[in-house]
């Protein structure tokens, strides 16, 4: 009940019109598929799918997952203090708060912030990141955020492997490219379809680092579904509305779930 | 058995605790009042106002606490964490700060307590201006919000960057062309100053409206809402041309740059840096700006009184009244569902007493709605521009506070911010504006003019 009580009670208010003031507010009527009909002729749609599509794609299955094995593989190899270091800066920024990281996000790629002065300093050309790449600077920022969660995954699973098979692999005369690819991914296989239904569930809901960097601004370019429901439920005060757009971000939700749960079992020997 | 019997002693030690947690009886005569207002790093004279008037009603009614409870946000945020507050009765506070542009939405949400009949019987009202008093009216014509103050909007110029530009100061805009003459011989002298500013895009929010869009619309043939037939206007040929004088004054960069009127915090640079610095000829502000610059303020700035000067915002071709201003303000109002509703309306006429009135609308330079404070000698002497802002009284406007205002506010700010990044031409984010408000308010709703 507990778990459940606040998504039926969305799901329930997505049928009606409630809103947050006006005649509404007080009595908030049934309105049956209304709010979906709205939505699906939209506009906001489509773009909003499609930037929060490109925003799970681009910066938790390929940024996070692919960075975070990266750096757990050369982490094994690497010495021991320069592990530990890289270690601690990665999971520094996972360590933050959301907002802390969000702010700090902010002042490193916002117009006087570190990052210009960076390219400053190289004699290269300043550039408005949050206005004029808002996308690219809430996907780097998220990578930033969230590849210590799939560092930590891989680092686990990879120690997990028996040094009995990496070393039958080698006196095979398999090389490094070869003993990745053929034994350590498919025997983390599990780990990886878990790690990813993780971070993708998790970056489907991450509102706060893209409200405190953009807002979902310039011009809508990067108000992915949270941020599109919040406007909505809070800045228009249709609620009903509001629940509607979260509804359909808890189906996507679902479906992706499903989907790595099907994958899972069937990575399962 | 033995399992039953646990479940069982289980069951009579939970009702035990909740018992125990349910309320006790009340004590005689201690009261709470929950006060519920805005405060920020750069408003902080609301607080005051209430410290002082939390002093004095707690003296004069023994055993009645008064809870301040300030939320920190700016005005959007603070609405939503109101109205978020005022949806169920256990958090609804007993007296709140209310935007005047909100009272009719919430007084239809049934959140606002009618105060006419606790009005009768306080003296101080025929003191508060009859068109002041209309902020406070819901749809019944009943009153159930007392306005803490107005304010006007008009140009805020620097007169030592004008007079560099070879401009004659004081500097009497009559049309909209005037402006555009006047921000590009800036320019030709100073490369490096921003002419004229005025804001737009979502970022700025109502001020975008406020402090911009509506100074232009409203001084052309058109307007936002027809108020006789209840009916929003679409297809007004000045929307186009609004958008279109907010398109040349970006395109030519006599404004900020786009990328900095996106920003949401734009309005402290204009305030902190740019005017103060003389890097910035003009901009379109409230009658509130000497509260950032006056003693105390957020943007200290002994010389404002001398620098600057303030100009009524012309209409598009100088036709009467030959100026346009936009007036909203603040009241304070008593929840519907307070316990206390005669203690409370008491808190709120102790917060605007002569006394507490003068000293906020002092501090947070607002235009007096109190008489009795309009003729205060220390009030018209609290900065060097009450008199001129106080004329903009008469050529000024006031949103159509509809609940379905908030959302074509927002269409009007994503219009303005299509034009100013160049996705849209004027002529078709007009068209967009159209068929948005079609869609928010229904078509029998809307009235081409």
């Amino acid at each position: 009940m507990f778990l459940a009580g606040p998504v039926l009670w969305a799901f329930h208010a997505s049928f009606t019109n409630a809103a947050l003031t006006g005649r509404n507010a007080r009595n908030p009527g049934w309105i049956g598929f209304d709010n979906y009909a709205r939505l699906l002729s939209d506009p906001m749609l489509p773009l909003s799918l499609g930037l929060t599509v490109l925003f799970v794609g681009g910066s938790a299955i390929l940024g996070q997952n692919l960075l975070g094995l990266t750096l757990a593989v050369l982490m094994r190899r690497a010495r021991r203090t320069v592990a530990a270091v890289v270690g601690t800066a990665v999971v520094a920024a996972w360590v933050l708060p959301e907002i802390v990281a969000a702010f700090a996000a902010y002042a490193y790629f916002s117009r006087d912030g570190t990052l210009n002065q960076l390219l400053g300093g190289l004699g290269l050309g300043q550039t408005d990141w949050l206005y004029s790449f808002p996308m690219v600077a809430i996907l780097l920022a998220n990578i930033w955020r969230g590849t210590a969660f799939s560092m930590l995954v891989y680092r686990a699973a990879l120690n997990d492997i028996p040094g009995e098979v990496t070393e039958a692999a080698l006196m095979d005369g398999a090389g490094g490219w070869q003993r990745l690819a053929f034994i350590s991914i498919p025997m983390i296989r599990g780990s990886i379809v878990t790690n990813l239904m993780l971070i993708t569930l998790q970056t489907l809901a991450v509102f706060t680092l893209i409200w405190v960097m953009t807002a979902g601004g310039p011009a809508n370019a990067s108000t992915t579904l949270p941020v599109l429901a919040y406007l909505e439920a809070f800045k228009f005060g249709d609620i009903g509305y509001g629940t509607a757009v979260a509804s359909v971000l808890i189906l996507i939700g679902v479906v992706f779930g499903a989907a790595y749960v099907r994958l899972l079992r069937e990575s399962k020997p | 058995m033995r399992r039953a019997l646990n479940f069982t002693s289980l069951i009579a030690a939970a009702g035990l605790v909740l018992t125990a947690c349910s309320p006790a009886a009340p004590e005689a005569e201690t009261k709470t009042l929950k006060v519920v207002y805005q405060k920020t790093d750069s408003f902080t004279a609301l607080d005051t106002l209430f410290q002082s008037a939390k002093q004095e009603f707690e003296a004069a009614n023994h055993g009645v606490t008064v809870a301040l409870e300030p939320i920190q946000a700016n005005d959007d945020d603070y609405g939503t964490k109101l109205a978020l507050a005022l949806r169920s009765p256990s958090t609804a506070p007993d007296v709140f700060y209310e935007d005047t542009f909100k009272v009719r939405s919430d007084v239809d949400a049934g959140y606002l307590l009618k105060l006419d009949s606790h009005l009768e019987g306080w003296e101080d009202w025929d003191t508060f201006d009859a068109g002041a008093k209309a902020a406070g009216l819901g749809d019944d014509g009943g009153t159930y919000a007392v306005p803490l103050g107005t304010d006007t909007r008009g140009i805020w110029y620097n007169k030592k960057v004008l007079a560099a530009a070879g401009v004659s100061v004081p500097w009497e805009p009559r049309t909209w062309q005037d402006i555009l003459d006047t921000a590009r011989k800036i320019k030709a002298s100073d490369a490096s100053v921003v002419p004229f500013n005025m804001y737009a895009g979502t970022a700025t929010g109502e001020g975008t409206v406020m402090q911009s869009f509506y100074e232009l619309l409203y001084g052309t043939e058109s307007e936002l809402y027809d108020a006789d037939a209840k009916k929003w206007v679409v297809g007004a040929p000045g929307f186009t041309d609004s958008l279109a004088f907010l398109k040349t004054l970006y395109d030519e960069k006599l404004a900020v740059s786009p990328a900095e009127a996106l920003d949401a915090n734009v309005w402290k640079k204009i305030f902190g840096e740019w005017l103060p610095q003389g890097k910035m000829g003009a901009t379109v502000e409230g009658s509130y700006a000497p509260s950032f610059w006056q003693k105390g303020g957020s943007y200290e700035w002994a010389g404002y009184g001398q620098d600057m000067g303030v100009a009524a915002f012309p209409t598009q071709n100088g036709q009467a009244p030959g100026g346009v201003s936009m007036s909203g303000g603040w009241t304070l109002a008593v929840g519907a569902e307070t316990k206390n509703p005669d203690l409370a309306f008491e808190f709120l006429a102790t917060a605007l007493n002569q006394k507490n009135s003068l000293a906020f609308n002092i501090a947070s330079s607002q235009i007096a709605v109190r008489k009795d404070v309009a003729a205060d000698t220390g009030y018209q002497a609290a900065n060097p521009f009450v008199k001129d802002v106080s004329e903009l009284v008469a050529v000024t406007h006031y949103r159509p506070a509809t609940a379905d205002y908030p959302r074509i506010s927002a269409a009007v700010q994503e219009a303005s911010e299509a034009v100013i990044t160049g996705a849209k031409s004027p002529e078709q984010a007009a068209a967009d504006y159209d068929t948005a408000v079609k869609g928010i308010v229904g078509e029998a709703k809307t009235v081409t003019k």
